[in-house]
C-alpha cells in the first residue's frame, strides 16, 4: 500500500472504531440515566396502557401538588415529608433538607429521587419553580380536564 | 404615542434590512456595483432606527408607562432605575429586541469594518446579514413586539421584575450571550458569501476568523457570567445544572470552538476549507435552534419564559430556512473546493483535526441529552428526563484523550515532525505533572480519589505544557524581551485559553471532590463546624430594600479561634408578587468560598441553615475570563486590520 492509502486507511479505521465506542458508551450513559416522570396515580396504579409500575429502588420523578396540611417537619433536624396528589391516590415524599423558597402547600412540585416503598420516593431534589403561577406542564396535563373540581382528598382516610 | 414611534422605527429598520437583502445580492449577482455600493448606508440606517427603538423602550420603562403590556409585565415603578434598564430585555419581547439590536450593530460594524473586502464578497456578507435581520424583524413585528398596548384598561402598577433577575450578573449576562449568538451569524455570513462567490481560501479564512474570535469571546464571557449568576443568585452554591437552555448557549459555543480551531489551519495552511465552512453553518443553526428551544414552550426549565407555540413555530420555520437553504448551497458548492495542502500523520493539523471531533462528539452529546426528552414527549412516549450523571459522566470521558492533546498539540509543527525529540519531552513533562499534582493535592486534602487525581493531573499538563512551550519559543531569541516581542498575539491568545481551559478543569474536578456541606437547624448563639471554620448563628434581623422586605440571617466565621468574616445571609419577600428569594452570603476567596444560604424559621427562635465550603470554586470563573480574553486579544492583532496583505507563510 502506497502512503497515502495506508493513511486513509489508518483514518477511517479510527473514525469506526471510534465512533462505534462512543455510541455504544453513550448508549450506555443514556440507559442509566433516564429517569421516567410518574404523577401520583401513575407511580400506585401503574403507567400508560399496560400499567406498568416501577420498581422499588428505581431512579424516578414524580410531580404533583403538595397536599395542603400533610407536610411534616422533623424537630431537631431537616428531615421533612410531605404528600403529593393528582386525581387519585397520594404519594409520601421524604426529604432531607431546605425547601426551595417557593415551595408551599397547594402548589405544584416536580421531586426527583428514588422509590422506597410502593408509595414512597424519597428525594434527593425538589423543585418548586419560581414563580407564582407555574405549574410544572407535566403536572397541567395531569390535571386537565379537572380544572373545576376540588381534588378528592382526605388526610384521615389514606388511600 | 411614543411606543408607537418606536413601533414605527421597526418597521423602517424592517424595509431598510429588506433593502438590504435584496440590492447586494442582486448586485453581486449581476454585477451592478451602483447596487453593491448601497449596503453599507443601509446597513448604517437601520442600526441607527433599531437602536432608536431600543432607547425608545427603555425611555418607557423608566417613565413607567403601564398602558404598555410589556413595561406593566416586568417592571414596577419601586423598581430602582438601573433595574428597570434591564427589565427591559428581562422579558421575551425586550430579550427579542435586544437581540435585534446586537444583529443589526454588528451588520452596522461589518459594514464600517469591510472597507478592504472586495465589492462582491461584502456585499454578499451584508446581503446574508440583512435577511437574517429581516427574519428577526418580521417576527418582532408580527409575534412579540414589546409595544403592544393594554387599553383602555391597564394596571396603575406594573408586576414587577422577576426577583431572580434582580442581580448584577443579570444586567450583562444576556447582553453578552446575545453578542455572542449573534456575532456567529457574521461567521455565518462570510460562510455563506464564501460559497456564492465560489471562493474558499485562506484569505475568507482571515477575513472570517478575527469576527469568530469575538463572538467567541463574547459568547465564552456570556457562559461564563451566567454560570457566576446561577451559583450567586440560585441558592444553592450549583454552577451549573445541563438545564436545556444552558444547553442551548453550551452547543454553539463547542462548535464555534472547533471553528476557530479549524478557521486557523484554513487560514494558514489551506486546508480543512470545506470543513470550516460547515462549522460555521452549523454554529450559527444551533443559535437558531437554541432560541427555539428556549422560546418555544416545548421545554420546562427555570430559564423558559412567557411561551407560546405560534412564536415555536415561527422560529423552527425560520431555522429550517436558514438550515436547508445554507446546507442546500453547500451541497452544490462544496465539490468544488480543494486543499492545497499536505501534511503528515504526526503534525499539527491532525491533532487539530482530532480536537474538533473531540469538540463535535462534545456537541452531539449534549444535542442528544437535550433534545431526547422533548422528541420523547412529542412522540406521546411519555416524559422523561435524562440525569445530570448522564452529561457528567460523558465530558468526563471525552475530557482525559481531549485535554492529554491539548497539552502536546502546540508543540507540534505543521506538515509532519520527527517523534523521538518530542517522546523525550513528553515524558520529562508528564514526570513533571505527576509530581507537582501529588504534592498539591496530598498537601492541600486528606483523601485523594484516584479519578481525583486523574482529573487533576490532567489540569496540571495542560498549564505545565503550555507553559513549557512558551518558554521554549521565547528562548530561541537572545533576550527575554525581544523572544517575548516577537510571539504573536494569536499565540498568546492561545496561551491564555488553554491556561483557562486548565483552571477550568482543576475547578470542576476540586470543587465537585472537596466540596461539602451541611444543612443545620440553628438557635441563636449555637455553633456549627463544617472543616476547619467554625460558624456561629448570631440570631436573624429584620431588613427592608427598595422593593423588599425581609429577613438576614447574621453568621459569625472563625478559624482558628479567629474571626474571618460576618455573614448575612438573607431571605427577602418582594413586595409586589411576593415572592419569597433566598438571598446567599458569600465569602469569597481564591482557594475557597463559604456559602451561606439562610432557610426556613423552624420552632423555639431556631432556623434552618445551609452551609457549603467550596474550594477552588472561583477558578472556575478565573478560567473563563482568561479563555473570553483569548478571544478578545485577537482583535488587536494588526495582521486582521487594515487592507489585507499576502497572507504570511508560516515556517514549515
Amino acid at each position: 500500500m502506497n502512503p497515502r492509502r495506508k493513511k486513509r486507511l489508518f483514518a477511517v479505521v479510527a473514525a469506526v472504531f471510534g465512533i462505534g465506542a462512543s455510541v455504544g458508551l453513550t448508549l450506555y450513559a443514556l440507559q442509566e440515566n433516564i429517569n421516567l416522570f410518574y404523577t401520583p396515580s401513575e407511580l400506585v396504579e401503574g403507567k400508560g396502557e399496560l400499567k406498568e409500575k416501577p420498581q422499588i429502588g428505581q431512579k424516578l420523578r414524580i410531580g404533583g401538588m403538595v397536599v395542603p396540611g400533610s407536610v411534616e417537619r422533623d424537630e431537631s433536624s431537616l428531615d421533612v415529608s410531605f404528600k403529593l396528589i393528582d386525581t387519585g391516590p397520594m404519594v409520601t415524599i421524604r426529604y432531607r433538607g431546605i425547601l426551595p423558597d417557593l415551595f408551599r402547600e397547594g402548589q405544584g412540585i416536580v421531586a426527583q429521587g428514588t422509590l422506597v416503598e410502593t408509595n414512597v420516593v424519597e428525594a434527593f431534589e425538589v423543585l418548586a419553580k419560581h414563580d407564582e403561577e407555574y405549574m410544572p406542564s407535566e403536572v397541567a396535563e395531569a390535571v386537565k380536564g379537572i380544572k373545576h373540581e376540588k381534588p378528592k382528598y382526605n388526610l384521615n382516610s389514606e388511600n | 404615542m411614543i411606543p408607537e414611534i418606536g413601533y414605527f422605527a421597526l418597521v423602517l429598520a424592517m424595509s431598510l434590512s429588506l433593502l438590504l437583502c435584496i440590492f447586494p445580492l442582486w448586485g453581486a449577482y449581476t454585477g451592478n456595483l451602483r447596487l453593491m455600493k448601497a449596503a453599507p448606508s443601509l446597513a448604517i440606517g437601520q442600526c441607527i432606527l433599531v437602536v432608536f427603538s431600543f432607547l425608545v423602550l427603555i425611555y418607557i420603562t423608566l417613565m413607567d408607562d403601564f398602558t404598555v403590556a410589556y413595561v406593566a409585565h416586568h417592571s414596577s415603578s419601586s423598581l430602582p432605575w438601573y433595574y428597570k434598564i434591564t427589565s427591559t430585555w428581562g422579558g421575551h419581547e425586550g430579550a427579542i429586541l435586544l437581540w435585534l439590536v446586537m444583529q443589526s450593530v454588528w451588520t452596522m460594524l461589518v459594514a464600517v469594518m469591510s472597507k478592504s473586502l472586495p465589492w462582491v464578497l461584502r456585499a454578499r456578507v451584508l446581503g446574508v446579514l440583512g435577511f437574517l435581520g429581516v427574519g428577526f424583524m418580521l417576527y418582532t413585528l408580527w409575534m412579540s413586539s414589546p409595544f403592544e398596548r393594554l387599553l383602555p384598561y391597564f394596571p396603575v402598577e406594573g408586576r414587577d421584575l422577576n426577583p431572580l433577575l434582580q442581580d448584577p450578573g443579570m444586567i450583562i449576562h444576556p447582553p453578552l450571550l446575545y453578542m455572542g449568538y449573534v456575532g456567529l451569524s457574521v461567521s455565518f455570513s462570510f460562510a455563506i458569501a464564501a460559497l456564492l462567490t465560489g471562493k474558499l481560501d485562506n484569505t475568507w479564512a482571515k477575513w472570517s476568523r478575527p469576527w469568530t474570535m469575538a463572538a467567541w469571546g463574547f459568547l465564552t464571557l456570556g457562559i461564563t457570567i451566567g454560570s457566576w449568576w446561577a451559583y450567586s443568585e440560585l441558592g444553592w452554591g450549583g454552577w451549573w445544572f445541563w438545564d436545556p437552555v444552558e444547553n442551548a448557549s453550551l452547543m454553539p459555543w463547542l462548535v464555534a470552538t472547533a471553528l476557530l480551531h479549524s478557521l486557523s489551519v484554513t487560514e494558514k495552511r489551506g486546508v480543512f476549507k470545506s470543513w470550516t465552512v460547515l462549522l460555521a453553518i452549523t454554529a450559527f443553526s444551533l443559535c437558531l435552534l437554541g432560541t427555539f428551544i428556549v422560546r418555544s414552550g416545548i421545554i420546562v426549565s427555570v430559564h423558559a419564559f412567557a411561551t407560546d407555540p405560534d412564536r415555536g413555530l415561527f422560529i423552527l420555520s425560520f431555522l429550517a430556512v436558514v438550515v436547508g437553504g445554507s446546507l442546500a448551497l453547500y451541497a452544490t458548492r462544496v465539490s468544488q473546493v480543494y486543499s492545497e495542502g499536505r501534511y503528515q500523520f504526526i503534525s499539527r493539523e491532525v491533532t487539530l483535526w482530532v480536537n474538533n471531533i473531540f469538540l463535535v462528539v462534545a456537541t452531539l452529546i449534549v444535542l442528544l441529552g437535550t433534545l431526547l426528552p422533548m422528541i420523547h414527549k412529542e412522540l406521546g412516549l411519555g416524559s422523561i428526563s435524562i440525569g445530570v450523571p448522564f452529561f457528567n459522566q460523558m465530558f468526563a470521558i471525552l475530557t482525559v484523550p481531549f485535554a492529554i492533546l491539548l497539552g502536546i498539540a502546540p508543540m507540534l509543527r505543521w506538515k509532519q515532525n520527527k517523534m523521538p525529540p518530542l517522546v523525550k519531552k513528553w515524558v520529562v513533562l508528564l514526570f513533571a505533572t505527576l509530581v507537582i499534582t501529588t504534592a498539591w493535592l496530598f498537601s492541600s486534602f486528606e483523601v485523594v480519589a484516584p479519578l481525583t487525581f486523574v482529573a487533576t493531573a490532567l489540569a496540571v499538563w495542560i498549564f505545565i505544557a503550555t507553559a513549557t512551550d512558551l518558554f521554549s519559543k521565547v528562548s530561541v531569541h537572545s533576550s527575554l524581551t525581544v523572544g517575548l516581542k516577537k510571539l504573536g498575539l494569536s499565540y498568546w491568545a492561545m496561551v491564555l485559553g488553554h491556561v483557562g481551559i486548565a483552571f477550568v478543569i482543576a475547578s470542576v474536578t476540586l470543587t465537585s471532590a472537596y466540596s461539602v456541606e451541611r444543612s443545620v437547624s440553628m438557635k441563636p448563639g449555637e455553633t456549627a463546624m463544617l472543616n476547619e471554620y467554625e460558624y456561629r448563628f448570631d440570631g436573624v434581623k429584620e431588613i427592608r430594600g427598595p422593593n423588599y422586605g425581609g429577613h438576614a440571617g447574621v453568621v459569625t466565621v472563625f478559624k482558628d479561634g479567629e474571626k474571618v468574616t460576618k455573614l448575612y445571609a438573607e431571605k427577602r419577600r418582594y413586595d409586589i408578587g411576593m415572592q419569597f428569594m433566598t438571598e446567599a452570603a458569600i465569602d469569597d476567596g481564591f482557594f475557597r468560598d463559604l456559602y451561606l444560604a439562610l432557610g426556613e424559621p423552624l420552632s423555639a427562635g431556631a432556623w434552618s441553615l445551609r452551609i457549603y465550603h467550596k474550594p477552588y470554586v472561583r477558578w472556575m470563573w478565573l478560567g473563563g475570563l482568561l479563555i473570553s480574553f483569548a478571544g478578545f486579544i485577537v482583535l488587536a492583532d494588526k495582521r486582521y486590520r487594515g487592507r489585507v496583505k499576502k497572507p504570511q507563510q508560516q515556517e514549515a
